[in-house]
């Protein structure tokens, strides 16, 4: 009687094995890279109804973000600009530009210009822009340099880890709001004392600001 | 053996080939793999709604309304006039005429209206580089004799209409709180009174600073 297996077969149960968890590390690898927000989101820059240039208004002219986001600092909302806030200098300022039809539109209609949200959390995350612009948490944090961008694109993941990076380390990100070089707005500022004297500031502003960022769940699933 | 790896292979580099790196531009809508309650049936601020006829979920204050705490009954503070209707030469009495003041108006005018009227006020701001041309300068004798309640006026409201019936300046009003604008006219004046200084104004000890 013929032998039914080669000899070689003794092996295959093995061979079949390491290939399995060749095979799962991959997967796990491949979901690890491709499954969150730090793949899904970042790099999201959608076509806007108008070509409006960060780089150009916040770097170039160096205009405060609060000029158009002016709510920031009261609201929880960062709010887009109104029609007018554009026609303030585009009255006056390239008056004939196609490209700004749609604000013209909307600051004689009333009709709002239709922006496309790029930063977004799921419905269930309560996020307050006030609280952090005003305790000193910048722009920069969590929209990466805006100033830097022509169309803007989602610098930082948002995703929930995100948000607990920081909660638990506020230190890391604090400035001082009462000196107006290190202002939130100003987007390229670091601690000219590098990572330590931030970490030293930051800890001193946490503890006299009484700073407590929430890490429970109800904190922002409210 | 050498076949289910290689076809491995294929698969991952397939795998990367089509879905990319992170943080590639893309202008496509971010993929929710599990959007559960991610998009709930309720108002945001500034979002659309299908409900309201003109689509806006932010609704308009109805006419006639006034917010908690917001009654505007003080002429001298929201509008910069005296009683008999005259403009305020004086800061109204609510608000504090102080350094906190100043420091405020500081802050509010390098945001707001320092990119056309300067830093210093003479009307060079950057954007004049970019076509902003009428700026004028505070300094003048027109704008020296404005007064506070004035120069308040010209934020709350803009400018006076040129002849061809434009406003070089538009309302100020929505960024700018009444009392934030009294803190801005505070801190007008005190560039006004900065540049009419001379070397006298500078104590004796600090004019070697500035190399007088």
């Amino acid at each position: 009687m013929s032998k039914l297996f080669p000899k070689s077969a003794n092996r295959l149960p093995l061979q079949l094995g390491l290939f399995l968890l060749v095979l799962g590390s991959l997967a796990a690898a491949g979901i690890n890279y491709y499954a969150t927000n730090k793949y899904a989101n970042v790099g999201y820059a959608p076509v806007q109804p108008v070509p409006y240039s960060h780089a150009l208004h916040a770097g170039q002219l160096a205009i405060d973000c609060r000029y158009c986001h002016s709510n920031v600092e009261k609201s929880g909302f960062a709010n887009l600009p109104t029609a007018q806030t554009c026609m303030n200098c585009h009255s006056q300022v390239k008056t004939d530009s196609p490209l700004l039809a749609v604000v013209r539109k909307s600051y004689e209609t009333g009709e709002a210009v239709p922006w496309v949200q790029i930063h977004m959390v799921p419905d269930y995350v309560y996020f307050n822009h006030s609280v952090h612009v005003t305790r000193g948490i910048s722009c920069v944090e969590c929209h990466g340099r805006i100033d830097q961008m022509d169309v803007v694109a989602q610098a930082k993941p948002l995703s929930m880890s995100f948000c607990l990076d920081c909660h638990r380390a506020p230190e890391e990100h604090l400035r001082d709001t009462k000196d107006a070089a290190q202002a939130v707005t100003k987007l390229g500022w670091q601690h000219p004392g590098g990572a330590t004297a931030q970490t030293a500031q930051g800890l001193l502003l946490k503890q006299n600001l009484n700073i407590m960022p929430p890490q429970s769940c109800s904190g922002c699933h409210r | 053996m050498r076949y289910l790896y290689l076809s491995t292979l294929l698969l991952a580099v397939l795998t990367v080939s089509v879905l990319g790196f992170r943080g590639t531009p893309s202008t496509r809508p971010p993929i929710e793999l599990f959007p559960d309650m991610d998009h709930q049936a309720h108002l945001k601020p500034q979002a659309e709604s299908a409900f309201f006829p003109d689509r806006r979920a932010d609704r308009p204050i109805p006419a006639g309304t006034v917010s908690r705490d917001d009654l505007r009954d003080d002429d001298h503070l929201y509008l910069g006039k005296n009683a008999d209707g005259t403009w305020a030469r004086t800061f109204p009495a609510a608000v504090k005429l102080d350094a906190a003041l100043l420091a405020r108006g500081q802050d509010r005018f390098t945001i707001y209206c320092q990119p056309c009227h300067g830093a210093l006020g003479d009307g060079n701001g950057i954007t004049k580089q970019y076509g902003m041309t009428t700026t004028p300068t505070y300094f003048d004798e027109k704008r020296t004799k404005l007064t506070a309640g004035e120069i308040f006026n010209v934020i709350s409201n803009g400018s006076q209409k040129t002849p061809e019936g434009r406003q070089n300046m538009l309302s100020y009003a929505d960024k700018l709180t009444a009392p934030d604008r009294w803190a801005v006219v505070a801190y007008v004046r005190a560039l006004q009174r900065a540049n009419a200084g001379t070397v006298a104004d500078v104590p004796a000890d600090k004019r070697k600073e500035l190399g007088l």
